[in-house]
C-alpha cells in the first residue's frame, strides 16, 4: 500500500479495541490479513481492549472503533459488548456471527438443557456432570446478533469479512469520511 | 375541390403503447405487466416471485414501483398507455431493502455455509439492494430438514413462500407436489403426500420445480459447493445484469 495511505500526521491516534464473543477468531484472523499494510497503519492507529493487547477493558476515557466479532452467546458477552458500546464513538458489527449470529445461532429453537446434557452427560463419558462452577457465564437461551441487544453502527458482512473491508474501515476513520466497502467485499458468506 | 383518395393496402402501423418508467418509453402490448414489458425492454426491477415463465402471484413486494403516489407490485400490475412509472427512488429503494431484511430474519439464512451461495436470488437482491444489515430481530424459525427423498431435500427455514415450485409442479411437471399452507406467520409449504415428506411425493430430481426455487429451500441432493467460489452466478455479475436467469 501507499497511493491511498493516509499522509497526514494525525495529531492523535485512531484508538481501535476488538473483542471475539461467540465467534471463532476467524474475523481477527482476516483483520491481520491486511499483512504488511498493517505495518504502515499500525503508526497511525493504537490498539486498545484487544486479543492482540494484554488489556482487560476498553478505557474508560473511550476508544473511537470497537470491532466485534461474534454474536452473543452467554451473559458475559452481553457485558463485553455493554461495555464496548459505552466507551466505542463506532460500534462495529464484525462478520456474520456479529451480524445475525452466524453458524453458533443453528442452536437457536433447541432447548439449552438438551445441548448441555448432549455435551456433558453422555453414557460414554468420564465422569459425566454439567459443568457449573458460578465463575462461568450461564449461556443465553439463544444466540443473539449485536443489533438485538445495543444500537450498531456499521456492519462488516462476511464469514470472515475480506480484509479490504476492514482496511477500508480505518483508511476512511482516518480521512474522516465515511467507509465504501466494494461490493465484492462485502460479500455475506 | 376534391381530396385524392389513397388506396391503402395495409392500414398505418399503429405506434405501440408505451408507458413511462423512470423517464423512459417502455413499449408494451396490451396485456403485458409493468415487469414483463420493463424486461422485454431490458430493464431491471427487483424481483423474487416473479418468473418470466410463469403468471405472477405477487408475494414478495419488491418489485413494488409508484404510480402517482401509490404503490402497486410490478409484476402484477397490467400495462396501461401513459402511465407514469418510478422505480429507481430513494424511497423505493429503501422499502426494497427493507422487505428484503424482512425475508432474511424471517427464515435461517445462514449464508455462510448455504450450498446456494453466490447463485441465489435473495442474496443477490441483497447485495444488488445495498444491504448492509439485517435491522430487524431475527426470527429464527425451527423447522425440521426433509431430507426422506433419495434425491431432493427441503430446509423451510430457508423458503420465502414464493410459490415458484408450486407453479413448476404444477404447470410444467403437470404433478402438484407442493401448496402453501398455514396462515400468517405459520404459513409454510406443504407437500402433498401422505406423510407430508418428500419421499412418498410424485416429486423427481429432473422436475423443474426442484431446481427453479430461486433460495437454498428446495435442493437436489449432492450437488452442494460443485461451482469454485469466484465463478458462482453472482460472484461477479449484478443479478440486475442476469436477465436470463428470471
Ligand atoms: S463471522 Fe465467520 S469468521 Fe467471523 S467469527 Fe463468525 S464464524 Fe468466525
Ligand atoms: S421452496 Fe423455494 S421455490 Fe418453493 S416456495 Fe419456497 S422458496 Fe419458493
Ligand atoms: S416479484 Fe412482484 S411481488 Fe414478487
Amino acid at each position: 500500500m501507499s497511493a491511498d495511505a493516509p499522509n497526514h500526521t494525525p495529531t492523535k491516534k485512531l484508538r481501535i479495541a476488538t473483542c471475539s464473543l461467540a465467534g471463532c477468531f476467524g474475523c481477527h484472523m482476516s483483520f491481520l490479513d491486511v499483512d504488511e499494510a498493517l505495518a504502515d497503519l499500525i503508526e497511525h492507529i493504537e490498539f486498545d481492549r484487544s486479543p492482540f493487547t494484554d488489556i482487560k477493558h476498553v478505557s474508560e476515557g473511550g476508544v473511537d472503533i470497537g470491532l466485534i466479532e461474534g454474536g452473543l452467546c452467554n451473559k458475559e458477552n452481553v457485558e463485553v459488548l455493554r461495555e464496548f458500546r459505552a466507551r466505542c464513538t463506532t460500534l462495529v458489527a464484525v462478520g456474520a456471527c456479529a451480524m445475525y449470529g452466524g453458524v453458533p445461532a443453528l442452536r437457536n429453537g433447541i432447548p439449552v438443557s438438551e445441548l448441555v446434557a448432549e455435551a456433558y452427560l453422555g453414557d460414554d463419558l468420564h465422569n459425566p456432570q454439567i459443568p457449573s462452577d458460578p465463575e462461568l457465564p450461564p449461556l443465553l437461551n439463544k444466540v443473539l446478533p449485536l443489533h438485538e441487544v445495543v444500537p450498531i453502527d456499521v456492519t462488516l458482512a462476511g464469514c470472515p469479512p475480506p480484509a479490504a473491508a476492514f482496511r477500508e474501515l480505518i483508511l476512511a476513520a482516518l480521512a474522516e469520511r465515511a467507509a465504501v466497502i466494494p461490493r465484492p467485499d462485502r460479500h455475506f458468506d | 375541390m376534391t381530396t385524392p383518395e389513397v388506396s391503402s393496402a395495409t392500414p398505418p402501423l399503429a405506434k405501440p403503447d408505451t408507458f413511462l418508467l423512470d423517464g423512459r418509453a417502455i413499449p408494451f402490448t396490451p396485456g403485458q405487466t409493468l415487469m414483463q414489458a420493463a424486461q422485454a425492454a431490458g430493464v431491471y426491477i427487483p424481483h423474487l416471485c416473479h418468473h418470466a415463465d410463469f403468471d405472477p402471484i405477487g408475494s414478495c413486494k419488491v418489485c413494488s414501483v409508484r404510480i402517482q403516489g401509490r404503490t402497486v407490485a410490478s409484476c402484477t400490475m397490467p400495462a396501461r398507455a401513459g402511465l407514469v412509472v418510478e422505480s429507481e427512488t430513494p424511497e423505493l429503494h429503501h422499502d426494497r431493502q427493507r422487505l428484503t431484511q424482512m425475508l432474511f430474519v424471517e427464515g435461517n439464512h445462514h449464508c455462510p455455509f448455504c450450498e446456494k451461495s453466490g447463485a441465489c436470488h435473495l442474496q443477490a437482491v441483497a447485495y444488488h439492494l445495498d444491504m448492509q444489515d439485517t435491522h430487524f430481530v431475527h426470527t429464527a424459525p425451527h423447522h425440521e430438514v426433509d431430507a426422506t427423498h433419495p434425491d431432493v431435500w427441503l430446509d423451510r427455514s430457508r423458503c420465502i413462500l414464493c410459490e415458484l415450485c408450486v407453479r413448476a409442479s404444477r404447470e410444467v411437471d403437470g404433478k402438484d407436489v407442493f401448496a402453501i399452507g398455514g396462515r400468517g406467520a405459520h404459513t409454510t409449504l406443504l407437500v402433498n403426500s401422505p406423510s407430508g415428506q418428500l419421499h412418498d411425493s410424485d416429486v423427481a430430481v429432473t422436475d423443474r420445480a426442484v431446481h427453479i426455487c430461486p433460495v437454498g429451500a428446495l435442493m437436489p441432493k449432492r450437488q452442494g459447493f460443485v461451482i469454485p467460489i469466484g465463478q458462482r452466478p453472482y460472484d461477479a455479475a449484478d443479478i440486475a445484469q442476469r436477465p436470463e436467469d428470471s
